[in-house]
């Protein structure tokens, strides 16, 4: 059962990956990509990590996501619809992708040493997310405050990036103005 | 009981997929969509990973690459709309003020 789930799930998301990087229309990307990450977060839950699904449903469908969508509903992609898709020099392109694939088929195929990491254990942890939280806040507790520190940087530039210049425009007028 | 190659395999897949968006599409929205769907693969591998080794601190590396990539988007989109304003254009090819 739970395999007819993952392959359910992985052709749908796989199905969505390619829409985003085919479609023309940027909204059909972003839309498609959205639910891709829905998929996602329903392959976390068939790897038994329910909190990580729905941090993946809330920060990337609710937050990145509808960011996207915003940007985009600012800018015009009417004009973007019709501009070619794929242009004349994507040959050394399609081999760097065809490399990447021969690599990654020989990595997951015939790698001895990722076998051996693969090798089962038995330990079985008891209450996920105790674990999860306990390792978080005692191990990483370090990283953790350092996230936090980078996305109040990553807040605040945003506001100062995307911030009109009006102001400094009204400053420039000002001191012209008084200038003769 | 899925093998974790499965989920490996997916991984590898949706890498792919999206370096061929990053490499192929010149809009800028897209690529950054595309850098979403490969980090979103990465987290797939780790989680797997993770889950297969009953190790929490896979799910711990997932929970950084999610934060760091909210505050990657933010950026990156704060940067696009900062440049639309001085330069009406959306594709890569366009943007070598650097002389990249």
């Amino acid at each position: 059962m739970e395999q007819e789930f993952f392959i359910l799930l992985a052709f749908v998301a796989t199905g969505t990956g390619l829409l985003v990087v085919v479609a023309k229309n940027p909204i059909h990307s972003a839309l498609s990509l959205a639910a891709c990450f829905v998929q996602i977060a329903a392959l976390f839950v068939l790897l038994g990590s329910p909190f990580l699904a729905v941090i993946q449903i809330f920060v990337y469908v609710g937050a990145v996501m509808v960011l996207f969508l915003f940007v985009i509903m600012m800018l015009d992609v009417r004009k973007e619809a019709r501009t070619r898709f794929i242009k004349k020099g994507a040959v050394p392109t399609f081999f760097v992708l065809l490399a990447l694939a021969v690599e990654f088929y020989f990595l997951l195929a015939h790698s001895n040493r990722l076998h051996a990491v693969m090798a089962p254990q038995q330990l079985i942890l008891d209450e996920p997310i105790k674990q999860l939280s306990l390792t978080l806040f005692r191990d990483f507790l370090l990283p953790f405050e350092m996230a936090s520190v980078i996305l109040l940087v990553a807040l605040i530039g945003a506001v100062v990036l995307a911030r009109s210049d009006e102001s400094r425009k009204q400053k420039q007028q000002t001191t012209e103005e008084e200038a003769p | 009981m899925i093998p974790i190659s499965w989920y490996l395999l997916l991984g590898a897949i949706l890498f792919i997929i999206g370096a061929a968006g990053v490499l192929l599409r010149r809009n800028v929205l897209i690529v950054l969509m595309s850098l979403e769907l490969m980090l979103n693969s990465v987290n797939i591998n780790l989680i797997a990973f993770g889950y297969e080794m009953n190790d929490p601190r896979g799910q711990i590396m997932a929970i950084f690459i999610i934060a760091i990539t909210a505050a990657e988007v933010a950026i990156a989109l704060g940067i696009l709309v900062a440049l639309l304003r001085n330069k009406q254009t959306l594709e890569v090819d366009d943007l070598n003020i650097m002389k990249g």
